[in-house]
């Protein structure tokens, strides 16, 4: 794996480090895809047993609008919302475009923005 | 086939399967806004919709390729050694070509 030089310096002190608003929108992205795939086999089970008839169906619905599952779907949909927008912001980045610090920082803040609306109109809708 | 190469596929695919996974998304959000489905048998018949099961069983493929990608980068940056990342990635290719077979009755179940 790592070669070469094995005693470069090494600074973990998390509490110090200070990461610019770009790295955190990533370390998130990261952290919600990776608790997206965990949930997928709960995601597909729902949709089996929604599929399979009539009272099934109404079983998950009245299991998704538990409050508990609502709190975790929820939550789900909003790690959804702000995967896909950081998502699309990385696209443009592949792009070439918005690659300036201050352009890149901006659109940083700007997912952030439109990922908190998000989460205001997801309340909106499941409370 | 050099690692190089493995490496670049893996980016495309996770590139490529983003942007449908993004058409996917908007396309069910202005659908069922736009044409609200409730109760099982109208959620049957929208599944059912030739155009919607075809781009149902495309993005759960997407789907699946962009959860592997992702979490096969993850686990390459994060476990280093050797027999646990091997064993954590095998965990999650398996669990993942499950739920693709999974999916793939839930899809037949719809459509027969």
């Amino acid at each position: 794996m790592l070669t070469g030089n094995n005693k470069r310096p090494v600074f973990l002190t998390l509490y110090q480090i200070r990461l610019p608003v770009t790295a955190v929108l990533s370390i998130f992205h990261r952290v919600f895809g990776v608790i997206m795939v965990i949930a997928i086999p709960f995601l597909i089970y729902q949709l089996d047993k929604s599929v399979t008839s009539e009272q099934a169906y109404d079983e998950v619905v009245e299991c998704l609008s538990s409050p508990w599952l609502r709190v975790l779907t929820g939550l789900l949909a909003w790690f959804f919302i702000y995967h896909l927008l950081a998502g699309i912001r990385f696209l443009i980045l592949d792009l070439d475009i918005g690659t300036e610090r201050v352009m890149a920082r901006n659109s940083a803040w700007l997912v952030y923005a439109l990922a908190l609306l998000a989460a205001v109109a997801l309340m909106a809708v499941l409370l | 086939m050099s690692r190089r190469i493995n490496g670049l596929q893996a980016w495309a695919l996770q590139r490529f399967s983003a942007v449908f996974l993004i058409g996917f998304s908007l396309y069910v959000l202005l659908d069922l806004s736009i044409n609200p489905v409730s109760g099982y048998s109208q959620w049957r018949s929208w599944l059912g919709q030739p155009l919607n099961s075809v781009l149902i069983m495309l993005a759960s493929a997407m789907l699946l390729i962009h959860a592997w990608v992702g979490i096969r980068d993850v686990i390459m940056d994060y476990i280093h050694p050797l027999a646990l990342r091997v064993l954590v990635l095998s965990l999650f290719a398996l669990g993942l070509l499950a739920s693709a077979a999974w999916l793939a009755t839930i899809l037949i179940k719809v459509l027969v």
